[in-house]
């Protein structure tokens, strides 16, 4: 039977500067995902602490995760499969606010971002598509 | 027989839980968020119901890694609040209608919604939150509450008409609940934002302030707008307002609109509120 669609698939991608979270990223960044997870719990915070590497290294992670962890780059754990909703487990364990880790991810300074926030906001203008530029 | 007599709909941030947890509410940046929710709390006092159905989305607290149920109900007799990894937020821990929640259940699979039940789980943010901006830091929460979980944020996600079906079902099964309920159905999350990469921070406040001047009273159109266009227009994670429109589609026909509330910025998101309550 053919399929009805309301868009094609495709057009997920064609969001300027986004990674919609599909079921394959999720799969791309389960392990990662398992590493977040675990800092839901105070004493896994504190082992991760004192030792990240070692931590780090229980965890099926890809070295490229494992590296994008250590060097907080939120916005490559994003391309690695990451989701910001567990990625935000990792900036609590560090003491940071959620804006100040996604302004990590948008090339902007957090003081740059938060100033934007407070003057309303990112237009969505020129950014909803990158086909049609608009 | 039960009633679903009024809902609400609110967003659920994060940051807006610390600052009710910290005291931060009179401060010159939440003042002015906080200040939309007077009205709520007071008339809450006259309103509180027997049970709440509090549909939320899980932010990779207890669900998303191993399990990612499109529409689930939370059916632990209690739930506590869950370490997002700054440790539990300081609430009452959350209490469940089993019989309504059970009755729920089965007569969203004779509609057709295959509905998964959870039997354990720490309820994050999404719901603890509105919890917090309705009803203050009491004691206890003064009623019931059954966890609705919906996934908005692993693709793919439920469309904006299934949520409205959905709400409708609700609808159609606390009807049908035979003990004189008094039940409430609140929508979660939103408005816009997006909260990775190069458009983090997008705002629509255009989009929001129709998607409010429409759902009291004009709702069918929403119905209609594709999770792509929630994507491109309202963010990444501004498709958290299909949930809206299941409490919407559960108040049936007519509602009367009691308060509605919009403001820039709270953390990364706008902030959107309504309290309706049910004609029918």
């Amino acid at each position: 039977m053919p399929r009805k669609r309301l868009y094609p698939l495709e057009d997920l991608e064609d969001i300027p500067g986004t990674k919609v979270f599909t079921a394959r990223r999720s799969r791309q960044g389960y392990y990662l995902h398992k590493f977040c997870m675990s800092l839901m719990k105070a004493e896994n915070r504190e082992e991760f602490k004192a030792d990240e590497r070692a931590y780090l290294d229980k965890f099926k992670m890809t070295e490229e995760q494992k590296q994008g962890v250590l060097d907080r780059d939120l916005g490559k754990l994003i391309d690695l499969g990451g989701n910001m909703y567990f990625l935000v487990k990792l900036a609590s364990t560090d003491g940071l606010s959620a804006q100040k880790a996604v302004s990590t991810t948008s090339g902007m300074s957090a003081e740059e971002y938060a100033q934007m926030m407070l003057e309303g906001g990112r237009s969505p203008e020129g950014i909803r598509s990158i086909r049609d530029k608009n | 027989m039960a009633r679903i007599t009024a809902g609400i709909a609110t967003s659920h941030v994060p940051a807006i839980g610390a600052a009710i947890d910290l005291g931060k509410t009179k401060d010159l940046y939440w003042a002015p968020v906080f200040q939309g929710y007077e009205f709520v709390k007071e008339w809450i006092k006259d309103h509180t119901p027997d049970v709440i159905i509090l549909a939320y989305n899980d932010h990779a607290s207890a669900l998303m890694m191993d399990i990612v149920p499109t529409f689930a109900i939370g059916f632990a007799d209690e739930f506590q609040s869950a370490d997002e990894g700054w440790g539990r937020r300081p609430v009452p821990v959350v209490k469940n209608h089993i019989d309504l929640a059970a009755h729920i259940a089965e007569q969203l699979v004779i509609d057709e919604f295959d509905i998964t039940l959870i039997n354990e789980m720490d309820v994050d943010h999404g719901l603890t939150v509105p919890l917090s901006l309705v009803f203050g830091q009491p004691e206890e929460w003064p009623c019931k509450v059954i966890p609705l979980v919906v996934n908005v944020s692993q693709f793919p996600t439920p469309s904006g008409e299934r949520c409205w079906k959905l709400g409708e079902a609700i609808r159609d099964a606390v009807k049908s609940f035979p003990e004189g309920l008094d039940v409430q159905v609140w929508g979660t999350g939103g408005m816009s934002h997006q909260l990775h990469g190069t458009r983090a921070g997008l705002i629509n406040e255009e989009f929001d302030r129709k998607f409010i001047d429409l759902l009291a009273h004009e709702p069918e159109e929403l119905k209609y707008i594709t999770r792509l266009e929630y994507l491109r227009e309202t963010g990444t994670e501004g498709i958290e307002l299909i949930m809206w429109l299941i409490m919407r589609a559960a108040l049936g026909y007519g509602v009367e609109e009691k308060k509605r509330f919009y403001r820039v910025p709270a953390s990364n998101t706008a902030v959107g509120h309504v309290v309706y309550e049910a004609k029918s």
